[in-house]
Parts: structure tokens; C-alpha cells; sequence
């Protein structure tokens, strides 16, 4: 190993970097390399859209209305097929894709950031500040979540902003849970005795001993999330209670593709295996990272 | 134990409290509760009114008071959609739920199980691989666009099964299968995991050692011991599954309370949607006790040693 790193040029830092990351040994797992190639190609798609999308998302033509997908009888022009509208499917995907990937990364990582901290504290100061925050998840636990977010969105009415925040506000307590057990194995641990001992602040053994060894779930968790909410803004949307309807996104196309069922079945099935095979993805690189950080963990 | 279901009660009365000030949090967390208590084509008389009549003028605690009392004693608001006490609303939907999360419930164990239990001891063989397979997949599968593809197929296309309402037999086929779903796979990988766990422990190999059948070992030794975590899983499986009733419902036409709770929220009915929320938490608590009760009845170390976690 050695000897094969001393016979590399200097100049190589991203191979010499390689060599020794996490990443290398998630690509060696196949479910990691397939996952992230998936989720690769989606974040390409949506970053790329404006580029790559063959039309306007939202242009319409009357005269192109519910053409099937090249495959299936239809034209090049339109590889995956027409809406009712006459808007194409393909380039309405991949905007689509912006939107949910969007919306997962933000709200996995606001539930993440509010989860871990309250996750920490609960864990590190006994008494009365964990009794009353380990309730406060216990109420968050006994809700079932998807009917809080359409309650919430309900009283609150529908648009991103109000999604996401809901999505985090009721998701954060499966990171505060995970969280608070590591914390409470990771506060007993010598090491942590021993920065108490050297008369480390609370906040530095926290942010410098505690916050670390907790990460490793963090992270696990995280992914699992992100492809959670992915599935969550895309059934909210669904029922009408997510992203508005002039943007296109995957949720909002399968409930209008659900009236042309039976004339026009890919509206029903192209948004579908989209969102099936994003969240396959980050499932996929979520395993692999999990046997790869830490292959105890069961999450 | 006596004491140990005491505090657990005591624990599940707080978590209920909880919910009940989230709910009351929420109403007011836009400003104005008429908004979402009245009709949108009420007046500003009539909202001024309502406000005097239901006391939206006290302040906070008062009000809040008098919501917990309200709650306390059933009295959980009043649909003006329907014109009836919104609790037994909730309370005529709750059996077409019950229907079809336990179907589901039914489904998803009888099938994920013996899965899981089969890809564990061919560890490593074709068909592991491809029942994880597809539990990825299932995993993956919005609940709602599963339901989608079975009404494509078996209503739209082969017109085999109805693609909604709720007469009979036929009707319940596709959303319990739909539901059903998302809880078979993590029940699948759940089961196999545990028994991996279970096989590789010094007693199964000892049983093996000394000749006692392979079926035995695998059922009375492995599956026994796999169990205990699992019943709790497929308890908290049975909750979630109740929330994710709220989908499969709409999709089906299902008159359970999720389709109920959604209709309310576009009729702008709240005090409906505040009831489902509350019922729904209720039983999700009372399960969570069963599931706990059960768990330390099952396992005797647990029993001994007077308390879960």
C-alpha cells in the first residue's frame, strides 16, 4: 500500500485522497456504486435542466396533446411523450427533478440540524431539560406524520415554504431520537471524562467530543430522510397540498396524468419511475454508507 | 409490573396532552382561528360574532383551558359541513380504517415473515438476493403511486377489481395490497436481519451440534427468539401504517377517517381535520402501550428486570 502511494506523482492529491476515502470503499460496494451513479445522473438532470431539457417545461401545443413515448408508437421529438396540455414529458421531468431534490436536501437537512441539537442537549444535561424535551419527541412520535402534515398544511395553506418547513418540523424527532442515544454512550465514554477533567467548557466537549462521535448516524440517517421527503413532498403535492401546480414537479404530473389513466398511461408511470428510481439511489448509497461508517449500526 | 404500567399510563397521558396543545398550537399558529373554523364566505359580522361566542378574544391560557376541558370531556368541535359533533364523524370512518390497515397489517406479516425468514437461512443465495431485491424496491415506492399502477393494471387495464369505494370483498383487494406494500418490506429485511442475528448465536449452533432437526431449530430455537423484536415492529408498523392510511384512502375513495381528514381540509372544515388528528394519536398511544405490554409479557428477561430500553 505503501509503496504503491510513494511511486504516485505528487502532483496526484485527488488520487492520493481517493485512495484512503470513505468514498473508494462505498464505490467498491455495488449497491453504493449503482446508487450514487443514479443520483448523480438525477442531480445532473437537475442542475443541467435549463441546458439539457429538449423543450420549455411548460410550453403547451394543442396539436401535440397525449402523445405516447418514442418506444411505445410515439416520436423522437417527444421521447417520453405529451400531457394533455401537449407539454413534454421528458423536459418536464427534469425540472421535476429540481424541485424534489431540492426540497429533500433542504428539509432532511433543517429536521437534521434542529434533531441533532436537541438530540445532544437531551442526552448531555439530565434532569429537568431532558425529561421535558424527550416528551416533546415522544408527542412529535405519537402523531402519525403524514396526517400532521396535511393537518398543518391545511391550517397554514400549501406552497413550498410552508412544505418544507412542515416536512422538518415533523421528521427532526427521527434524528433527535438516534442522536440522544449516542449521546447518552458517547457522554460516558473516558474520553469525554477526560476533557471534563482538563477543564474543557461544556460547549467544547460537546462541539469537540460529542457532536463526532455522533455524526456516524447523523449521516446514515440523513440519507434514509432525503429519500423520505422526497416521497413526502411528492404525495403532498399529490393530494394538492404541496408545490403549486404551475411548477413542474413529479407529484403534481402524476395527479393530473391519474385522470388520463386509461387513454394515456405513461403520464401515470414516467413521473413514477423517476421518483422510484431517486429514491433507489439515495436508498442504495445510504446502505452503503452505513456497511462502510459503521456496519453495526441497524437504523 | 403493576407499577411499571402505572408509569407507562402516566407517560402515555403526557404524550396525549402534548398532542392535544400541538393541535391547539396549530389552530392559532395562522392569527385568526375563524379562518379556519368558519366557512371562507363568512362574514366579518359573523366571524366577530363566532369570535365573541367561542371566546377567540380571552387571552391564550384562558382559551387554552378551555380547549383542554373541551378535549377532556369528547367535545372535540363541530363540523359545519355536515352539521354534527366532528368526534363522531371521526367515529363512523374509524371502522373502514380499522378494515383496511388490519388487512394490510395481515398481509404484510403473513407474507414478509416466512420472506425473511427463508432469505436469512439461504443467506447469500439467489432468492435472498431476490427478495432484498425487491425490498428495496418496495421501499422505495411511494404508497401512492404503487396504488396508481394497480389500478392501471388490474382496474384500467385487465378490469379485474374495482378501483374504488367500499362494497365488499373486492373493493378492499387493491388498497390493502397498496398499504400493505411499504410495511412487507421493512418487515422482510426486519425478520431476516434478526434471524441472521439469531442464527449466529452460540445456543442455535449447539442445537445444531447435537442433531436436533434443522426445521426445529430454525422455527422453535430461531423464529421464537427473532419474534420479540419483531412484535414490536409490527405493532409500531400498525401505527404508521394508520398514517399512511391518509393516502391510500384518497386514491381508493376508501371512506376511512384519512380520506375524511383530507376531504375536510379542501371543504376547509377543521375542527374534522383536529378530531382525526387527535383520535388517530389516541390510538397510536394506546397501541404503543399494548405493543410495550406485550413485549415484556413475551420476553422474561425484560419481565425480571421491570422496565423496556
Amino acid at each position: 500500500m505503501s509503496s504503491s502511494a510513494s511511486s504516485m506523482p505528487a502532483s496526484s492529491g485527488f488520487l492520493a485522497w481517493y485512495r484512503k476515502s470513505a468514498l473508494r470503499r462505498i464505490l467498491r460496494r455495488s449497491s453504493g456504486a449503482i446508487g450514487l451513479s443514479i443520483l448523480f445522473v438525477m442531480i445532473a438532470m437537475a442542475v443541467l435542466a435549463p441546458v439539457l431539457a429538449p423543450h420549455d417545461p411548460n410550453a403547451q401545443s394543442l396539436l401535440m396533446r397525449l402523445k405516447p413515448p418514442a418506444f411505445a408508437g410515439g416520436t423522437w421529438k417527444h421521447i417520453l411523450g405529451t400531457d394533455h396540455l401537449g407539454r413534454d414529458l421528458l423536459s418536464r421531468v427534469m425540472y421535476g427533478a429540481r424541485i424534489s431534490l431540492f426540497i429533500g436536501f433542504t428539509t432532511s437537512l433543517i429536521a437534521c440540524v434542529i434533531g441533532t441539537i436537541v438530540g445532544i442537549v437531551a442526552g448531555f444535561y439530565p434532569g429537568m431539560i431532558r425529561s421535558v424535551l424527550m416528551r416533546i419527541v415522544d408527542v412529535f412520535l405519537a402523531i402519525p406524520y403524514i396526517l400532521f402534515a396535511v393537518a398543518v398544511v391545511g391550517a397554514l395553506g400549501a406552497g413550498i415554504t410552508n412544505l418544507i418547513l412542515v416536512l422538518a418540523c415533523t421528521r427532526w424527532v427521527q434524528f433527535a431520537r438516534i442522536v440522544y442515544g449516542q449521546t447518552l454512550s458517547v457522554r460516558e465514554k473516558e474520553y469525554v471524562e477526560a476533557a471534563r477533567v482538563r477543564g474543557n467548557s461544556q460547549l467544547r466537549i460537546l462541539a469537540a467530543h460529542i457532536l463526532p462521535n455522533v455524526s456516524t448516524p447523523v449521516i446514515v440517517v440523513m440519507t434514509l430522510e432525503f429519500a423520505f421527503m422526497i416521497i413526502m413532498e411528492s404525495a403532498l403535492t399529490f393530494l394538492g397540498l404541496g408545490v403549486s401546480p404551475s411548477t413542474p414537479t413529479w407529484g403534481w404530473m402524476l395527479a393530473e396524468g391519474k385522470d388520463y389513466m386509461s387513454i394515456a398511461w405513461w403520464l401515470s408511470v414516467v413521473p413514477g419511475v423517476a421518483i422510484v428510481a431517486t429514491v433507489l439511489g439515495i436508498n442504495l448509497f445510504g446502505d452503503a454508507l452505513r456497511d462502510t461508517l459503521d456496519p453495526r449500526l441497524k437504523l | 409490573m403493576i407499577s411499571y404500567l402505572a408509569k407507562r399510563l402516566l407517560q402515555a397521558l403526557l404524550v396525549l396532552l402534548g398532542v392535544m396543545t400541538l393541535v391547539f398550537f396549530l389552530l392559532h399558529l395562522s392569527g385568526d382561528p375563524t379562518q379556519l373554523l368558519l366557512p371562507m364566505d363568512a362574514s366579518a359580522e359573523e366571524r366577530a360574532a363566532f369570535r365573541l361566542r367561542m371566546g377567540f378574544n380571552d387571552p391564550l391560557p384562558v382559551q387554552y383551558l378551555r380547549f383542554a376541558y373541551d378535549v377532556i370531556t369528547g367535545n372535540l368541535g363541530f363540523s359545519y359541513r355536515h352539521s354534527e359533533p366532528a368526534v363522531y364523524m371521526v367515529l363512523d370512518h374509524l371502522p373502514a380504517t380499522f378494515q383496511l390497515t388490519g388487512s394490510a397489517l395481515l398481509i404484510a406479516t403473513c407474507l414478509a415473515v416466512p420472506i425473511g425468514v427463508i432469505a436469512a437461512v439461504k443467506r447469500g443465495s439467489a432468492l435472498d438476493s431476490i427478495a432484498m431485491g425487491f425490498a428495496l424496491l418496495g421501499q422505495a415506492m411511494p404508497v401512492y403511486w404503487l396504488g396508481l399502477m394497480l389500478i392501471l393494471l388490474f382496474s384500467v387495464q385487465l378490469q379485474w377489481l374495482p378501483s374504488g369505494g367500499r362494497s365488499g370483498l373486492e373493493t378492499l383487494i387493491l388498497p390493502a395490497i397498496t398499504l400493505a406494500v411499504f410495511s412487507m418490506a421493512r418487515i422482510a429485511r426486519l425478520t431476516r436481519s434478526g434471524m441472521l442475528d439469531v442464527l449466529s448465536q452460540d445456543y442455535i449452533r449447539t442445537a445444531r451440534a447435537v442433531g436436533i432437526r434443522t426445521r426445529t431449530v430454525i422455527f422453535k430455537f430461531g423464529l421464537r427468539n427473532a419474534a420479540i423484536p419483531l412484535v414490536t415492529v409490527i405493532g409500531l408498523e400498525f401505527g404508521v401504517l394508520l398514517g399512511g392510511a391518509v393516502i391510500t384512502e384518497t386514491i381508493f375513495a376508501w371512506p376511512g377517517v384519512g380520506r375524511l381528514a383530507v376531504d375536510s381540509i379542501f371543504a376547509r372544515d377543521y375542527p374534522v381535520v383536529q378530531a382525526v388528528v387527535l383520535v388517530l394519536a389516541s390510538i397510536f398511544v394506546l397501541i404503543n402501550i399494548t405493543i410495550d405490554v406485550l413485549y415484556t409479557y413475551m420476553d422474561p428477561r425484560i419481565r425480571e428486570g421491570g422496565g423496556v430500553k
